[in-house]
């Protein structure tokens, strides 16, 4: 035939496509890949925390050093570090998810390129000066952290969540609305799904930035590892600012982690 | 061993199968805002039951604007809009659409869902249950010529462009819907794959006998396909609306006169089928078979090439009878440049098809891709002589 690439009228096996084949082998070969690098980095990161835990054990450390570094106070830290990242996190996914929907409808459309660009302009702004104010204004403690946080780590979700369902096909809308399906059921069935890739890496960036910002809590009573970091900072006491220090950049490895294995497995399938 | 079994006309059935319904235009209006001149203005129209109805003219004249507002994906300004006896102007929208099937250009397949999935969609809304849908979805991709076991559960990127369109046409027939639009559906694949979709959708017409209306910028394409040709001017104004061939014969006026554009003898090339024309007969011969005797009957026919047949009656390649005189055995490989039509191929199909391979004739296929004979460029300029002759006259 003539057409070599279509299939014949009849259905009869017409031969896949060299250039098919290749494309599915590569495909199945950038998905062994990814998890190969999936499981490259708990490894890395395993390898972090047995490192430390060795040089806990074998250092030699003054009594204070001792204390700030037991094994009850570094827990504490950690839990109140990861609750806070946790506790921002649902709500930055509550909040941010669906007013980047909302600023993508018909409606409201002619505000997102105004809100993309304050979300670009508000992620160079820096956050000690967000915490600083909101303290200021709110008080001190979990709750003024957290929205802080929030209002900080929204920024990404924000924008992705925009961005992705931007970069919807638009004849792929239509085409939905065409056979008659509602815009919510489009929305749900082919914007979001499409968007997903995107979308989630918003989220990851905003959980890695999270772990990370989470650090300045410490300065208005919020608790979390950047307390050991202050400590160590004030009383000259670098054993201290570095577990700090490799502690949250473990956690900002765990949590990226975390988010590239949601965006593997959620990914759409033929995309 | 040649055959060139007689096969009716495509035109020529008289009581076909008619599934659509007629379309009523009266008095549409489309003006969008912050534009001082309607992109429709107070267009009537009429579009009768089964009839395939294609738009043509100038490029931001309307016509989409026109064809949207059929499904409502566009909502006029003024004007009633009625499918067979119901006024559906003030229908709800989305309950509307799942009785009209809508076909965009390559296709608008969901791509990270199956093939299955795109073309379940209407019916999955409808609330048909599991096993209906299933059954439904096979049935659609035989009928767009995709074998359902090879593609059911492929995603939209495995496939190849023109495949891509089969399955969009599939998707927007998955309901039975009457009414069929089309929107520059063919736009974006190559031409010989745009000539076998156009084939096909001629063949599947010729089943349903839906009301199709089409839009496209290829006015050889509107002669190929449609029972009638609407040309418009700017503001989606009828400039004529008839038979194709009506309008090559009686273009009204300058506009349409440029339109239809100064080969008028050579657009005949469009209205007349394969089908139409007296096929050359032809030796054929099975893949395998023992070359001497091919060649003694070949020669014996006066035929100075051979058309290779596979097992199932398909034409793979057509050797001259040098070549196979060189062989013991008639090749089995596939010649994947062999130049081929339809039956429901236009002679300007052929002609290209011919052009596009540097040969001098193509060979023609029937039902089921088995042979039905060939045809040559002698046949083609026969036509176009005696298309001249009658201009003259
Ligand atoms: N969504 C829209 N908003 C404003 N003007 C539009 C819109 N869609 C089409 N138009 C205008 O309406 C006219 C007709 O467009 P269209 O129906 O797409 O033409 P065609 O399909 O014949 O090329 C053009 O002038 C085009 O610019
Ligand atoms: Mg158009």
């Amino acid at each position: 035939m003539t057409a070599a690439t279509e299939a014949r009228p009849d259905g009869a096996p017409d031969g896949v496509p060299a250039e098919e084949t290749a494309r599915q082998a590569d495909d199945s070969a950038a998905r062994d890949g990814g998890w190969r690098a999936l499981a490259l980095q708990p490894a890395l990161i395993g390898l972090g925390v047995l490192a430390f835990l060795v040089w806990r054990a074998t250092a030699e450390l003054s009594e204070t050093e001792d204390r700030q570094l037991g094994a009850t106070v570094l827990w504490n830290s950690i839990r109140e570090h990861v609750y806070l990242t946790v506790v921002a996190a649902v709500v930055v996914l509550l909040i941010a998810i669906p007013l980047g929907i909302a600023l993508t409808r018909p409606r409201l459309r002619r505000f997102s390129p105004l809100v993309i660009g304050v979300a670009n302009t508000g992620q160079a702004a820096p956050a000690i000066g967000l915490f600083v104010l909101l303290a200021t204004w709110l008080g001190f403690g979990f709750r003024t952290t957290v929205i802080a946080l929030v209002i900080y780590a929204a920024l990404p979700v924000l924008r992705n969540t925009m961005v992705g369902l931007q970069g919807v096909d638009a004849r792929l809308v239509e085409a939905g609305r065409g056979m008659g399906m509602s815009a919510r059921s489009v929305l749900l069935r082919v914007e979001l799904p499409l968007a997903v890739p995107v979308l989630l890496a918003g989220v990851r960036t905003a959980l890695v930035l999270l772990v990370g910002t989470a650090t300045l809590a410490t300065f208005i009573d919020g608790g979390g590892l950047g307390v050991l970091i202050n400590t160590g900072i004030t009383l000259s006491l670098d054993s201290l600012l570095i577990s700090g220090a490799v502690l949250v950049a473990l956690l900002a490895l765990a949590a990226d982690w975390l988010g590239r294995v949601v965006e593997h497995v959620a990914r759409p399938k033929g995309l | 061993m040649s055959e060139t079994t007689s096969v009716p006309s495509p035109g020529a059935t008289g009581d076909r199968n008619i599934s659509g319904v007629s379309i009523r235009l009266e008095g549409v209006t489309k003006r969008y805002p912050g534009q001082d001149r309607a992109a429709v203005d107070d267009v009537s129209f009429e579009i009768a039951a089964g009839e395939t109805v294609m738009f043509v003219g100038p490029s931001g004249c309307g016509k989409t604007t026109l064809l949207k507002m059929l499904n409502r994906l566009i909502e006029p300004t003024s004007g009633r809009i009625h499918l067979g006896d119901e006024d559906v102007t003030d229908q709800d929208a989305d309950q509307l659409r799942r009785r009209i099937g809508y076909v965009i250009q390559a296709g608008g397949l969901f791509p990270h869902m199956t093939v299955a999935a795109n073309v379940g969609i209407v019916p999955r809304m409808l609330k048909w249950d599991r096993q209906r849908i299933t059954e439904r979805v096979d049935e659609l991709l035989d009928l767009v010529g995709l074998d359902p076991a090879v593609y059911r559960d492929r995603y939209p990127r495995e496939l190849s462009g023109g495949q891509q369109q089969r399955v969009g046409v599939a998707r927007a027939l998955a309901a039975d819907p009457p009414v069929l639009l089309m929107d520059e559906p063919f736009g974006a694949v190559d031409p010989i794959t745009r000539q076998r979709l156009q084939d096909e959708l001629l063949r599947i017409q010729e089943e349903l006998g839906k009301t199709i209306v089409f839009v496209t910028h290829d006015f050889d394409e509107a002669l190929k396909l449609g029972d009638k040709i609407a040309i418009f001017d700017v503001g989606a104004r009828v400039v004529q609306y008839d038979t194709p061939e009506r309008i090559l014969a009686e273009p009204a006026g300058d506009y349409v006169a440029d339109f239809v554009g100064a080969g008028a003898t050579l657009k005949q090339l469009s209205l007349t089928r394969v089908a139409d024309v007296q096929l050359e007969p032809v030796t054929t011969a099975l893949a395998g078979a023992d070359s001497t005797a091919v060649v003694a009957a070949a020669q014996a026919a006066g035929d100075d090439f051979v058309v290779v047949l596979d097992g199932r009656g398909r034409p793979i390649s057509w050797p001259t009878v040098a070549e196979l005189s060189r062989t013991t055995t008639v090749p089995v490989t596939v010649d994947e440049r062999l130049p081929v039509v339809g039956l429901q191929s236009t002679l300007n199909d052929a002609l290209d098809t011919m052009l596009a391979a540097s040969q001098g004739g193509v060979v023609v296929t029937g039902r089921r891709d088995s042979l039905a004979g060939v045809v040559t460029v002698e046949t083609v300029m026969a036509v176009i002589q005696q298309a001249r002759a009658e201009v003259a006259r």
